[in-house]
């Protein structure tokens, strides 16, 4: 039943991307998010979307998977679009009884709506070739210096890397109850929402139950191995930047500057 | 009548990097009133096999027939079926939730559109049969010991009468006593309501007592299907699929080997005993 998510999920393949440094996949998505925001015309866009798909062509991930995890936020989209396109004061250009459609709001709609395409594809380009794993341990490291301010970088690494971990495990979890209440005649697909919420409690009470039985057995394995917090302790996989790790900082940084040069110098032929 | 599987095949995560082939071209046919034992190592097909039985996942190819009808047909009631092919999960305890125990097994025969009586009757019948009595009912289903819970849970699928049963591991994570008990309660189901009980098990030592026949699962691949004792002679090739016979087969082989002329096809520790016993007359 969850098999459409891929939202935030790992695609287990080999590539230059996946092998990168995940501190550089952070670092980089945060500055094709920035990006993305800096540009503001269509050739702009389509240089976004130009990096953005060499990128999904090096990661190895089918198009078809990312497209088909970008369903679920079709709806938010349309929505978005929609505002924009109906709302957006200037020159009328068409009319639907009582709403009116404005060049503006044509252009702002379209472009909003390629903003938060590739927004969505770009961050889930992230999780796709990164480990839950991997990016809390580039987010402790990217947040060390914080330690000087007593912001337990550590623990809420660590809080952040339970949490991932436990979320397949507890979607699991949901299946086999779900499954073994269906089993005893369960009706999970009711289209009474009284009836859809109470058929919800054969299922929640023993999730809950299952949820707190995993954090009591983990927080008994972890102190029967003395975890005591990050004070002293040393990594198996140390994060070390490598020479293709350099190369992709210096390939992002010219992406934003030719990002920034398309916002401040205007063209004539572009715009 | 019963449950027949026709070239079923099933494919998780089809279309990713993580495809893998659960079942490939399994045929099988389930009659009733038979006593099966299903048995597979970890990962073999035999949990994925029991959900097609009664629906709860669809094959990638193939067809399921009850009583000669397509499960998968459009028009078929799958949540009926589910009544008549009961089927415990592994840890069946962890799917309880009711305040008391009496209602939690009542939970199945209700869903079932029972009225509140024939489903209290239903309960209190399955509890006796699964050795729980009275002063149980009105307890909370979490204060009961491991063993105690899991009886609770299989009378919750037995309440709802079911024609088939079929139980995935019943055993897993009991004591020896425990054990036991669990499946000789089973096997007593079995002679008083005369229906066909699926046994999973990755233990040979476990069903070999109980079953009339066993059905080897080996890389989504049916390997053996036949009486124990035939199953038995190919001891050497179970343990190339990870299985074992019962360790008394390999303890009565090894005294012929060895010149003591006993017959290696038993199935239990007394009727060796008793073959052994036979030679000092």
């Amino acid at each position: 039943m969850f098999k459409d998510i891929t939202l935030g999920q790992y695609y287990q393949t080999d590539s230059i991307l996946h092998r990168l440094d995940p501190r550089v996949k952070l670092v980089g998505t945060l500055v094709y998010i920035i990006c993305l925001f800096v540009v503001d015309t269509f050739v702009g866009y389509f240089v976004c979307a130009a990096f953005l798909f060499a990128m999904i062509f090096l990661s190895n991930v089918p198009l078809g998977f990312i497209v088909r995890g970008m369903k679920g936020i079709l709806i938010l989209l349309l929505i978005t679009m929609s505002f924009n396109l109906f709302l957006t004061p200037g020159e009328e250009i068409a009319r639907l009884a009582f709403l009116k459609i404005t060049r503006e709001g044509l252009v702002f709609s379209i472009k909003m709506g390629f903003r938060l395409s590739l927004l969505v594809i770009g961050s889930s380009l992230m999780t796709l070739t990164t480990t839950p794993n991997q990016l809390t341990d580039a987010i402790e490291s990217l947040l060390n210096p914080m330690k000087r301010f007593r912001v337990p970088v550590h623990e809420i690494a660590m809080m952040m890397s339970i949490a991932l971990r436990f979320i397949p495990i507890l979607m699991e979890e949901t299946d086999k109850i779900m499954k073994a209440q269906i089993a005893r005649g369960a009706d999970f697909e009711s289209r009474n929402l009284i009836k859809k919420m109470k058929s919800l409690v054969p299922l929640l009470v023993p999730l809950f139950i299952s949820a707190f039985r995993r954090a009591n057995d983990l927080a008994m394995a972890m102190e029967a191995r003395c975890y005591h917090g990050g004070e002293g302790r040393t990594k198996m996989k140390p994060l070390i930047y490598k020479g293709r790790d350099r190369a992709a900082y210096f390939l992002l940084l010219a992406f934003f500057v030719v990002c920034l040069i398309l916002r401040l110098v205007r063209l004539p032929f572009l715009s | 009548m019963g449950i027949k599987l026709e070239n079923v095949s099933f494919v998780y995560e089809q279309g990713t990097a993580m495809e893998t082939a659960a079942l490939r071209e399994v045929s099988l046919d389930i009659p009733d009133n038979q006593f099966i034992g299903l048995i597979g190592h970890t990962g073999s097909g035999k949990s994925t096999l029991v959900q097609l039985l009664n629906g709860l996942i669809r094959p990638t190819s193939g067809r399921v027939l009850y009583n000669g009808e397509d499960i998968f047909g459009e028009k078929y009631d799958r949540k009926a079926l589910r009544a008549k092919v009961g089927l415990v999960f592994q840890y069946p305890e962890h799917q309880l939730f009711e305040v008391d125990v009496l209602s939690d097994v009542m939970f199945g025969p209700r869903n079932l559109g029972l009225d509140e009586k024939t489903c209290k009757k239903r309960a209190i019948d399955a509890l006796e049969n699964v050795g729980l009595s009275e002063d149980y009912y009105k307890t909370s289903p979490f204060d009961l010991s491991g063993g105690q819970k899991r009886r609770v849970a299989i009378a919750g699928v037995i309440a709802m009468h079911p024609h088939i049963l079929i139980l995935d591991e019943p055993t897993a994570g009991l004591d020896p006593r425990g054990r036991d008990e669990i499946l000789g309660l089973i096997s007593d189901m079995k002679k008083k309501f005369e229906m066909t009980i699926i046994l999973v098990s990755h233990s040979m030592d476990d069903v070999a007592r109980y079953v009339e026949r066993i059905i080897v699962m080996g890389n989504g691949r049916k390997m053996f299907d036949d009486t124990p004792m035939e199953v038995f002679r190919h001891y050497t090739e179970l343990e190339e699929l990870g299985l074992s016979a019962p360790q008394i087969i390999y303890i009565m082989n090894e005294l012929q080997r060895n010149g003591l002329d006993v017959p290696t096809d038993v199935l239990t520790v007394e009727e060796a005993a008793g073959e052994i016993l036979k030679k000092y007359d």
